[in-house]
């Protein structure tokens, strides 16, 4: 811990995850990379992650954000099961929770229902999540 | 505070999670947290690993973590990666290689960046053991790129350490100045089926032998730094039983050598117990630990001093003005603190 931050100011942490079958993670990349350089502190699952291994990353690694980028279309399915995980470990309460991928209206009004933050779709800028990060972060 | 020690000691996985995360911040009242968890701690086997970037740490550790799960035991697992000098962030990637403890909350895998920093890593490191010994973890793999005297710190926070070596990486010069033979117990040619593995194999044979006749004091990675060389001595070898440091082949993507790592693991871990290394370890380990802290805080304690004093600026016009010089800003700093010591001390 560099001297500057010891006091107050702590880092962001992340998770950047892809779920169920879905082989596009050029955008996830992308998007873990403007958040590093945003100098939060970004973990990436890697592909073909089941909710499990989400949970199971969000509640070890005490992220502050979660991120899940679905670009198949199961979001209806997956996501939820996401949230129950955590509920179950009590890790849902003090985290932001995101969704990236394309999401039709319809749904996006669900997914917040059941906890989601906020949805990010196709032609959201990085400054935009970056700030609304930076603004939601939750106190702990 | 003290409701976060007591989810943690139930088995809660994200109080562990959160009390890793306020070690990491030294979020206040963490060294309470730490305080409290001491004495629950003792009873975990601490494994380092190191090695280059790329020579399979997080593949192997993944495959290790999941044979001592076969056998009932649960894991910790502590993966440090470096961050970015300039914006403070990191992609933290080593878990995308714990493929094989997928959705198993026994194997706790938490990241860590390095976070620009000399000294604190380690003690956040030593502190993240403790969370996890405390949790109830039977092994804690903690695993961190081997260059500099940082990551060496870092590994001395282990029982046993493993050094892993990709073929290939040749030139013996490399090697010995990295100063990473020094601190194996265990030395690991991981990526076993690629060409030159056996002449790497080779090679670190024959200078672990040179090392062996070297150093007799260096059972456990020359653990006589300068300022730790005191208590290294007094302990050394009542026994005259040795540990030369074993090589094994793993070929870690196919589980290949994994079982075998282990049992030599198991064998040092023996070694520890029979000779009483480990506790002598452990003592070195805890000498370390309170130097280190000491030095941190009476480096806060004074740091404040001088800022009352107008600050490190001030005092340095002065010093460049030749109104005063910094033995005598320094005496002048010190003063309140040296009175406040006498008073303790005057009978």
């Amino acid at each position: 811990m560099s001297v500057e931050q010891e006091q107050g100011e702590r880092t962001i942490r992340c998770l950047v995850a892809k779920v169920g079958l879905d082989g596009h993670d050029r955008g996830a990349h992308v998007i873990a990379r403007a958040l590093r350089d945003a100098g939060f502190e970004v973990i990436y699952s890697g592909l073909h992650r089941s909710p499990d291994e989400v949970v199971q990353a969000a509640v070890q690694e005490d992220v502050d954000v979660v991120g899940i980028s679905i670009l198949s279309g199961a979001h209806n399915t997956l996501v939820p099961k996401i949230l129950d995980g955590l509920q179950e470990y009590d890790a849902f309460d003090d985290r932001l929770i995101l969704v990236g991928g394309i999401v039709p209206d319809d749904d996006k009004a669900e997914l917040r229902d059941r906890g989601v933050d906020e949805i990010f779709g196709p032609g959201a800028s990085m400054e935009e999540m970056i700030s609304y990060i930076r603004e939601h972060a939750p106190e702990r | 505070m003290t409701d976060l020690v007591d989810d943690l000691l139930a088995g809660k996985h994200s109080a562990l999670a959160r009390v890793i995360t306020k070690i990491e911040n030294r979020a206040p009242g963490y060294r309470e947290i730490v305080s409290e968890l001491h004495q629950h701690t003792g009873d975990a086997d601490v494994v380092g690993v190191t090695g280059s970037p790329g020579a399979g740490k997080s593949t192997l550790v993944d495959k290790v973590a999941a044979e001592y799960r076969d056998r009932g035991l649960t894991v910790g697992v502590i993966a440090i990666d470096p961050s970015s000098p300039y914006s403070g962030g990191a992609v933290l990637g080593d878990r995308i290689r714990m493929a094989s403890n997928a959705g198993d909350m026994d194997v706790f895998f938490r990241s860590m960046s390095a976070r620009g920093s000399l000294g604190g890593l380690s003690t956040a490191t030593t502190d993240a053991v403790t969370a996890l010994d405390a949790f109830g973890k039977d092994v804690i793999i903690v695993e961190t790129v081997g260059a500099g005297q940082n990551e060496v710190d870092i590994v001395r926070t282990a029982d046993t350490v493993a050094v892993l070596v990709p073929p290939g990486s040749g030139d013996d010069v490399q090697m010995l100045k990295a100063g990473i033979l020094e601190i194996g117990d265990v030395f690991v040619v991981n990526k076993a089926d690629l060409d030159g593995a056996d002449r790497t194999v080779q090679q670190l044979r024959e200078m672990l032998q040179g090392r062996s006749g070297a150093g007799k004091a260096g059972h456990h990675g020359a653990v006589a730094t300068a300022e730790q060389g005191e208590a290294a001595t007094e302990g050394t070898d009542d026994t005259d039983e040795t540990w030369d440091p074993p090589i094994v082949e793993t070929v870690a993507n196919r589980s290949e050598g994994v079982e075998a790592f282990i049992s030599v693991l198991e064998d040092h871990s023996e070694f520890l117990d029979r000779t009483g290394a480990r506790e002598r370890q452990a003592r070195d380990r805890f000498a370390a630990e309170i130097r280190t802290l000491l030095r941190e805080d009476a480096n806060e304690l004074v740091a404040g001093e001088l800022a009352r004093h107008g600050g490190i600026e001030s005092a340095v016009d002065d010093v460049m003005a030749r109104e005063t010089d910094p033995y005598t800003v320094v005496d002048e700093v010190l003063a309140p603190l040296r009175e406040c010591l006498d008073a303790e001390n005057a009978p």
